[in-house]
């Protein structure tokens, strides 16, 4: 299901943070979204994502208009995100998070689990043998029962990739989700993006790793001071004059 | 009953009541929103439940209910705007709330204003209590690892996050909420029929500070935490009585004294409470780290 963003705007007091965004997401497609430091990409995210009211444009999944509504709302709609500064639920487990990333699909009347039904029981154990196969997917099985706090830095990337994965997201929002991982994690992230976009589900990629959002992207969107200045295949994007400008910061 | 029993009835009524009041304070505090409401939903369930008995003769089982439900209801309207506000702000919007139900019925004539209701039919046994503390119990720590108890957990650790994950934070805030106000209502119209009165007075900012004493000093990590404090507090003046009285002091302030230094020292070296204590001490853990470990 696309997902189209039309003359987004967002201000901060006298800071245009998104100045007319437009751009769409295709079925299936890896969408890059780069640009310098603050030029408004994770702001863009938590826009669509209903965590910030958008102050003008339009945001449509589909058919269905999501700009402006609530955060709840818009995850129920498919789309799922990941944090560029983790935001893991720290006090649970890794297949906690995952199991808590299933809230919308799990259906587990909390009645049954008052009146100690056998059902109850099996809801828990489809509950806990989803989330284990989310995180075998992202190469965490074996930690599933560890605290999300005492995981390294890329493993909690990865159990957010995890935890958002575990409800089949339509829209799935990455927000630098390589940031301070190694190489072969890079790599592993690299393969998991391909595999959930063959899946057809759209993939907004926010990335500093230039090479992996070159190899990886389908379109690639550059902002810089919130507004749109290149739109294209990568080797389109590379090659306009203002890009470079905008990343070298050469005379144009 | 064994003599025991009948000597120390009302301190384990207390507890129970206590422990009550303290898992009212969890419902709102495991969902990280810190709450002063709790003493007023009490008033509330204990003049309603009052009321009832004494000027309707109402069976006690209607005015248990009425108390334990009205303080839902009034909980849902309050709760829809104040769960918006975070952290402390939070704290002095309920305490606000605490203060005007304690003075609406400090003003209101029906109820002997200041005076409150006195002779109020004795129909609490010990058994209501512990029965009510029990349910009470079982269904906070069935909610426990439910789908709405990962909901709770993850709006506890981070709202925002929890809201990008669907769930819908204020339907869960507001429903703690009222949980909270219907226990604290329950264990409100016990103690009315425990102790034969209610006056306004009982359920000002003091009452509200106690519950969370009970809580945070019992910790609530663990849903049976809240009820270790509020039994550890209830009981600790009583077994210093002597100490105190050989001290010359009398047993009200000591028991302010008392609760004073036992939230500092619980704040300062058992952060997450009291029923934390065996992990931290490691009492059920293997004292020696296992063989593979210590190779590494």
């Amino acid at each position: 299901m696309p997902l189209s963003v039309e003359k987004v705007e967002r201000a901060f007091g006298g800071v245009r943070a998104l100045d007319g965004v437009t751009f769409t997401v295709g079925e299936g497609e890896v969408h890059g979204l780069i640009g310098p430091n603050g030029a408004g990409k994770t702001t863009l995210l938590n826009v669509v994502s209903g965590l910030l009211r958008p102050s003008g444009g339009t945001i449509r999944l589909g058919e269905h208009r999501i700009d402006g509504r609530p955060a709840h709302q818009i995850a129920a709609r498919g789309i799922a995100r990941t944090f560029q500064n983790i935001r893991l639920f720290a006090g649970l487990s890794a297949a906690g998070n995952v199991i808590v990333g299933e809230h919308l699909v799990r259906k587990a009347p909390l009645w049954r689990r008052m009146l100690l039904l056998p059902a109850a029981r099996a809801e828990e154990k489809a509950a806990l043998d989803a989330a284990l196969l989310v995180l075998a997917r992202v190469g965490l099985r074996e930690r599933a029962f560890d605290t999300a706090s005492a995981l390294s830095y890329g493993e909690q990337r990865r159990v957010e990739i995890a935890r958002a994965l575990a409800r089949s997201p339509r829209v799935l929002l990455l927000d630098e989700p390589t940031a301070g991982m190694n190489a072969a994690e890079v790599a592993a992230v690299e393969k998991l993006i391909r595999e959930v976009a063959a899946e057809g589900r759209s993939v907004l990629l926010v990335e500093h790793n230039v090479r992996l959002v070159m190899e990886v992207s389908d379109r690639i969107t550059v902002l810089n001071f919130g507004k749109v200045i290149a739109d294209g295949e990568p080797e389109e994007v590379a090659r306009d004059p203002a890009v470079i400008a905008a990343y070298l910061g050469a005379d144009t | 009953m064994p003599d025991f029993l009948l000597a120390y009835q009302s301190l384990f009524a207390f507890i129970g009541i206590n422990g009550l009041l303290a898992l009212s304070v969890y419902c709102t505090l495991c969902c990280g929103q810190l709450s002063l409401a709790n003493a007023g939903f009490m008033a509330i369930g204990a003049y309603a439940g009052a009321i009832l008995t004494q000027n309707f003769h109402a069976p006690f089982g209607l005015a248990i209910l009425a108390g334990t439900i009205l303080p839902a209801v009034f909980a849902v309207p309050l709760g829809l705007p104040v769960l918006r506000l975070r952290g402390v702000f939070l704290a002095i919007a309920t305490i606000g709330f605490g203060e005007v139900v304690r003075l609406a019925f400090v003003n209101w004539d029906y109820t002997n204003g200041a005076l409150g209701l006195v002779a109020i039919p004795q129909k609490t046994g010990l058994w209501t209590i512990w029965l009510a503390l029990a349910f009470a119990l079982y269904v906070l720590g069935r909610i426990r690892g439910s789908r709405p108890g990962y909901a709770l957990e993850a709006i506890r650790e981070d709202e925002p996050a929890a809201r990008t994950m669907g769930i819908a934070t204020t339907r869960y805030k507001v429903s703690m909420f009222a949980l909270g106000a219907a226990l604290a209502g329950l264990a409100g119209v016990l103690e009315a029929h425990l102790t034969f009165m209610v006056a306004p007075n009982g359920y000002g900012f003091s009452r509200a500070v106690d519950m969370l004493v009970y809580a945070v000093v019992g910790g609530t990590t663990a849903f049976y935490g809240p009820v270790i404090g509020a039994a550890f507090l209830t009981l600790l003046p009583e077994l210093l009585r002597g100490g105190g009285q050989a001290l010359g002091l009398a047993p009200g302030p000591l028991r302010l004294f008392l609760n004073g230094a036992i939230l500092l020292a619980v704040i300062l070296f058992v952060p997450n409470g009291l029923a934390s204590l065996p992990a931290a001490m490691q009492i059920f853990r293997p004292r020696r780290p296992p063989r593979s470990a210590a190779l590494r």
